[in-house]
């Protein structure tokens, strides 16, 4: 007699006839994660090339010219200008125009014909990290890339020990590559927790959701008549990002694209539970808002999509497993860039899965014990 | 009182406290079926939370009470499957129309599609809703969502129906034709349960309670409510009293022994006066205060004056008792 489910069909009939009267919330919320991945698509590159560079070349003679097409040459760096006293060469860096200073000493060439070292000042501009990082290693590898050809010309020897780095997955290192996986796993909640984050405070709002409760409807069929003509939206909304990845970005699938497909379901699932369980909490849209905008930036930081969980401090790498969105970032990344397939992901679809009934479960306990007293 | 073959609802003696304050004190009442039960009060007096723990929304913190014979306590489910409840704020969706806000009640109860369409097809000739059939619940005014909640709130035939304050806000033409549904309704056996504020719809009912903090002060037909010794103090006599000043009338009736209380009603003043004051000898005094009495005739006290009556009893007795106790009006 007691079926848990008891209304599911109802209020997913329901809930079906809402999403098509409010067809224009339903075509924003599908289509304006589409524009913000051409816009983040087209706009980010993650690789750090063409660096702007200011130089004060006090030497001017040919070593010293050969060292500057070195960096030159290198993409690392771009030669914006040329400057010619240490004042200038601050300055460039202090106006924000240039984030590398090179100076090369007025004794460069002549140090080096003696057989003596040479210094050659970089200043780098430490205010954007990744950029400091890369102008350092580069500008290092250059200095002893000419010391070693410098000193090995005046001999016969060879370069003793050669390194061949190999990138896998990503060999051209585009950015899109690496960058539209992860970005897919944010732009869903655009669909699942805004959109469910909506549906309860809704009828909290309209005064429906007490009359609900005076029927024999039963928390989870409630629930999950709520929570599934989502799930189908949502699905809908990864196969059209899925497919601008593919098509629009070129971002070739090296997985099977159907297990990617069917590995979305537990994180649209858990999206979406999340939601529930918002709209349960909230006292109004603007609150359930509130919340849902909560889940996103904890998903774009701690999920690994930005910053590798590797080297998170010990706390907030815990934290990043509570993230529904380092599951399926790691499922989108395995399949689309890694290849990966059932057996080195079943874990996460789990985790994922078992996150989305939990919260489910606290959602419709909620029901019970807060929502029908109040 | 136990529940029998004719009790549609049975309370008693059902207490709710929240923290320490007490919503409902040991109220106890019984709704016979086929009854239209008045249940009245001021906001605040815990109508809505009487009917939130017979529909087994809120736990009883004591006492028992069953409907339509099932224990609320031991079955809520139970309970719920077999009323209907419609809300003040008439709980439709307003982006679907009449149709589709019938049959999603319908399959909330679980009808079967034969039986759903033909429930439907019967609720719409009986409420009359088939020109606005097709139309969004939105789109209805006041009155035809009111008939339409109430369809959604019968669909599964329950015997009993909880309304809570279901005319508030309506045009007197559709509160009238309410009411003519209901006593429809009532006469095919369906037993109501109907909060509201208005003294002329308590007037209709058949069974009448009054909620005043918690506590029920009035239970009983409107004639009998009307006949009690509390309202009709022996050697008093009501009467209505016409004049065409009646504030001014008001005033000087106060001033006039013989007169135990005075209120005006409309053109009029309704007055509790002594046995031994003649209507004459009234009509000589208010003359000599130049007020020209058009008429005076004897009056049946109405319900309003049956609880306000007795509201003023009752404060005076919880004042006679413990002072702490006193409402926090």
């Amino acid at each position: 007699m007691l079926n848990p489910f008891r209304g599911f069909g109802a209020v997913f009939y329901k809930e079906t006839l809402h999403v098509r009267r409010d067809f224009a919330t339903l075509f924003f919320s599908l289509i304006i994660p589409i524009l913000q991945m051409l816009l983040l698509g087209y706009g980010i590159d993650t690789n750090i090339r063409q660096i702007n560079t200011v130089v004060y070349n006090a030497d001017g003679r040919r070593e010293s010219r050969e060292l500057l097409d070195r960096f030159k040459n290198s993409d690392t760096f771009h030669i914006y200008r040329y400057v010619t006293n240490d004042h200038d060469l601050n300055d460039a860096i202090i106006s924000g125009n240039c984030r590398v200073g090179v100076k090369i000493p007025v004794d460069y060439s002549d140090r080096l014909l003696h057989q003596m070292g040479a210094q050659v000042l970089v200043l780098i501009d430490g205010s954007d990290s990744s950029v400091a990082g890369q102008a350092i290693n580069v500008s290092t590898a250059i200095g002893l890339d000419e010391s070693l050809r410098r000193a090995l010309a005046s001999s016969d020897s060879f370069f003793p020990v050669e390194m061949r780095p190999k990138i896998l997955f990503n060999p051209d290192s585009r950015s899109p590559n690496f960058f539209l996986p992860g970005l897919t796993a944010v732009l869903l909640l655009n669909v699942t927790t805004f959109l469910t984050a909506f549906s309860i405070v809704r009828e909290k709002e309209r005064g429906t959701l007490e009359q609900l409760f005076v029927t024999p409807v039963r928390p989870m069929g409630l629930l999950l008549g709520k929570l599934l003509p989502y799930l189908f939206i949502g699905f809908f909304e990864l196969l059209m990002i899925v497919t601008a990845m593919r098509f629009l970005f070129a971002v070739p699938i090296h997985g099977n694209v159907f297990l990617l497909a069917f590995l979305s379901l537990p994180y649209i699932f858990v999206s979406l539970s999340l939601g529930i369980l918002i709209s349960s909490k909230a006292t109004s849209q603007a609150h359930a808002m509130q919340l849902a905008f909560l889940t996103i930036l904890p998903s774009i930081f701690f999920s690994g999509y930005i910053f590798p969980r590797e080297t998170m401090p010990k706390f907030f790498y815990v934290i990043s497993y509570f993230v529904p969105a380092t599951y399926f970032i790691n499922i989108t990344r395995g399949i689309i860039l890694r290849g990966a397939g059932w057996i080195h992901l079943w874990l996460d679809a789990l985790a994922l899965f078992a996150m989305g009934t939990i919260l489910l479960i606290v959602a419709a306990r909620r029901f019970h014990d807060k929502v029908i007293t109040a | 009182m136990p529940a029998t073959e004719t009790t549609a609802i049975t309370a008693q003696h059902i207490v709710r406290r929240f923290g320490n304050f007490t919503a409902v004190d040991d109220v106890s009442f019984t709704v016979q079926k086929g009854e239209i039960f008045g249940f009245l009060g001021p906001n605040g007096s815990g109508k809505t939370t009487v009917i939130k723990m017979l529909t087994g929304l809120l736990p009883l913190s004591g006492g028992s009470a069953s409907v339509q014979g099932i224990d609320v306590h031991a079955d809520p489910e139970g309970v719920r499957e077999n009323i209907g409840y419609m809300s003040q704020n008439f709980s439709l969706y307003g982006d679907l129309t009449v149709e589709e806000n019938l049959t999603f009640y319908g399959r909330i109860y679980g009808l079967d599609p034969q039986r759903l369409r033909r429930r439907i097809n019967e609720i719409v000739q009986l409420n009359g809703l088939a020109p606005y059939y097709k139309r969004l619940a939105a789109q209805l005014s006041g009155g035809w969502k009111q008939r339409l909640a109430l369809g959604c709130a019968m669909l599964h035939e329950p015997k009993l129906i909880f309304l809570d304050e279901p005319t508030a806000g309506i045009d007197p033409v559709a509160r009238r034709q309410l009411w003519d549904l209901l006593f429809d309704l009532s006469g095919h056996g369906i037993t109501f349960f109907v909060t509201t504020h208005y003294m002329d719809e308590a007037e209709r009912c058949s069974h009448v309670a009054y909620i005043y903090f918690g506590k029920v002060i009035a239970d009983g037909t409107p004639d009998d409510l009307r006949e009690l010794p509390e309202v009709n103090p022996s050697g008093t006599y009501r009467v209505e009293i016409s004049a065409p000043h009646v504030t001014q009338a008001l005033r000087v009736a106060r001033t006039i022994p013989g007169i135990r209380s005075a209120t005006i009603f409309g053109q009029s003043i309704h007055a509790l006066i002594d046995d031994n004051l003649d209507l004459d000898h009234l009509r000589a005094q208010l003359l000599t205060h130049d007020i020209a009495v058009a008429e005076i005739r004897p009056l049946a006290p109405s319900l309003e004056d049956v609880f306000v009556e007795l509201t003023f009893r009752h404060q005076a007795q919880q004042a006679n008792q413990a002072a702490p106790e006193a409402p926090l009006a």
